[in-house]
């Protein structure tokens, strides 16, 4: 397994948030973790990226190293883990040029950052004909592009989704994921977490559910598909 | 009108100590969305640094150093003295994110405004008790001339503040906007959570916006040391207090603004004392500037503060 997490505990403050959630990810795999509003779905993947603090106990470990013992910039720097945040949340002050090299930041690899910035304006051709306006000024889809765009700069053994498809007419949705199709193909391996339970199950192949902070279900994407809970509580009956 | 012009010419100054100070308010608010109390005293410090730099190359080098003539070597020194200060106070402003700041990234904000002001405190009485009373006399390292120009006299010294202060606002500016730190300090300012998901150490931005902030508070503290060169331990309280009101005026974090609105508020404190008993400046300028951030509450360049900052 690429990624494994055991037993992974985060509180806010008093209140716990996740209660000791246990899953993995193998290599160029995609897999989603389902769930309502609230469930903990973003938690997992800030937990993951560094970005709040998991409890005494819990176990990362990423290519056989243990995630804990890494700073959240070196999470994306060495472990190669690039993380699409929710809400997309670019620097909506800065050139789309600006947000695509920022994300290649720390990177010593002219060649290959340019490489890249090709191939995000290959599978995005929108975003290059706006590289010099401001983000704030592009559309939901082109933003959710650019979100994407800026991972594949910072990192590509993995790429963490938060919510690809919140806010996206159903079109441009399709379009978002046939890019992250693409984009695994090439060989990163994508966590995907959505409240689009069928989105998200169809796109991925291995799915797990999450509720109130623990995981209640696991499974291939077709079973979870076909699973009366799943349809009952996800897939609307 | 040659009343108006010569007053300008002393605005000019005065508000140049406050410009330079008031950037480095600004930048550090702008980023770490922090008021540095201290910066100030960091001021007081770099005024300080600057006065035993350049009292040491001139005891090594004498005043007619290089074997240039006095004016020229004077100049070597003053040159090598605002390099060598900035570069020393940085590492001061460094010390006192890594030391003071660093450790409350996440506590309360006024728990890191109340650690500012006792950063103050320290650097003030730690002065005290290192260099003991008595003032100091910043060394004369221009010799003043004075031009007169339709009937407004302006002295080197004058020119001299005016233009590095602006020099060095411009460039700070200009490294700001296209540079790549400078790119992720602004990333920094519009969302602090997201930027070390793009590989970017935030603690090294952190440390790279309180130096450059602390450089040009060393250039403020050596420039105000060649017009008054008596320095004491306390000389950085007024003006921390005046430049932080400038970079709120400013705007959050921009630099042309803090830069801009450092000049206004020497205008408005130097023509206020020329109508007004002197005794009334601070408040009438205070007045004047409460007044507009009534009508501009976010100050000239800020923009209304965003909410998706945290998590």
């Amino acid at each position: 397994m690429l990624l494994t997490v055991e037993n992974l505990h985060v509180s806010y403050g008093n209140i716990k948030a996740l209660h000791g959630i246990s899953f993995s990810v193998d290599e160029g795999e995609i897999v989603c973790i389902i769930g309502a509003n609230g469930a903990g779905k973003s938690t997992t993947l800030r937990a993951i990226s560094r970005l709040v603090p998991a409890a005494p106990g819990s176990k990362m470990t990423f290519d056989g190293k243990n995630l804990l013992d890494y700073p959240p910039e070196k999470v994306v720097t060495e472990l190669g883990i690039a993380h699409v945040p929710e809400g997309r949340r670019l620097f909506e002050n800065l050139t789309v040029m600006e947000n695509l090299k920022l994300a290649a930041f720390a990177r010593k690899d002219p060649a290959g950052v340019a490489r890249d910035m090709e191939r995000v304006f290959s599978i995005f051709p929108r975003l290059k004909e706006r590289i010099n306006q401001k983000a704030g000024t592009l559309s939901g889809g082109e933003q959710q592009m650019l979100a994407v765009g800026r991972a594949m700069l910072s990192a590509h053994r993995v790429m963490l989704l938060d919510e690809p498809s919140m806010g996206l007419a159903p079109l441009l949705m399709m379009d978002v994921f046939d890019a992250l199709r693409e984009i695994n193909k090439e060989g990163t391996t994508i966590l995907l977490v959505e409240q689009n339970a069928r989105m998200a199950l169809k796109f991925a192949q291995r799915g797990y559910v999450l509720e109130t902070g623990n995981i209640v279900l696991e499974g291939k994407s077709e079973d979870l598909l076909n699973n009366p809970e799943v349809k009952k509580a996800y897939l609307g009956g | 009108m040659e009343f108006f012009l010569q007053n300008l010419v002393n605005a000019l100054q005065w508000g140049s100590f406050y410009s330079l100070i008031a950037i480095g308010y600004s930048m550090v608010y702008g980023v770490l969305l922090l008021f540095n109390f201290a910066h100030g005293d960091i001021f007081m410090v770099g005024a300080y640094i600057g006065f035993f730099v350049s009292t040491a190359l001139l005891a090594v080098f004498g005043t007619g150093a290089f074997g240039l003539p006095t004016g020229v070597s004077l100049a070597v020194v003053l040159v090598l003295t605002l390099i060598i200060s900035m570069l020393l106070n940085s590492i001061v402003g460094m010390l006192v994110e890594r030391i003071g700041y660093r450790p409350l990234r996440d506590a309360p904000r006024a728990s890191a405004a109340i650690t500012g002001l006792m950063i103050g405190i320290i650097l003030e009485t730690g002065n005290l008790i290192l260099l003991g009373p008595q003032r100091r006399l910043f060394p004369e390292l221009i010799p003043t001339q004075t031009i007169e120009l339709a009937g407004v006299s302006i002295t080197n010294k004058k020119m001299l503040i005016v233009g590095v202060s602006l020099l060095l606002t411009l460039a700070l500016h200009q490294y700001v906007r296209r540079s790549k730190w400078g790119m992720a300090m602004r990333a920094m300012a519009y969302d602090y959570v997201v930027v070390p998901l793009m590989g970017i150490p935030t603690n090294a931005v952190a440390l790279l916006t309180f130096g450059l902030g602390s450089a040009l508070a060393a250039a403020a503290g050596i420039l105000y040391g060649t017009a008054y060169p008596v320095l004491d331990p306390n000389m950085g309280i007024l003006f921390g207090w005046k430049a932080f009101v400038a970079a709120i005026l400013g705007g959050r974090g921009s630099i042309l603004g803090a830069g801009l609105a450092g000049f206004l508020l020497g205008f408005i404190e130097i023509f206020v004392a020329t109508i007004f008993p002197s005794t009334m400046r601070n408040l009438i300028a205070f007045g004047i500037i409460l007044v507009i951030l009534t009508f501009r509450p976010h100050g000239f360049f800020g923009e209304p503060h965003s909410a998706r900052l945290r998590l």
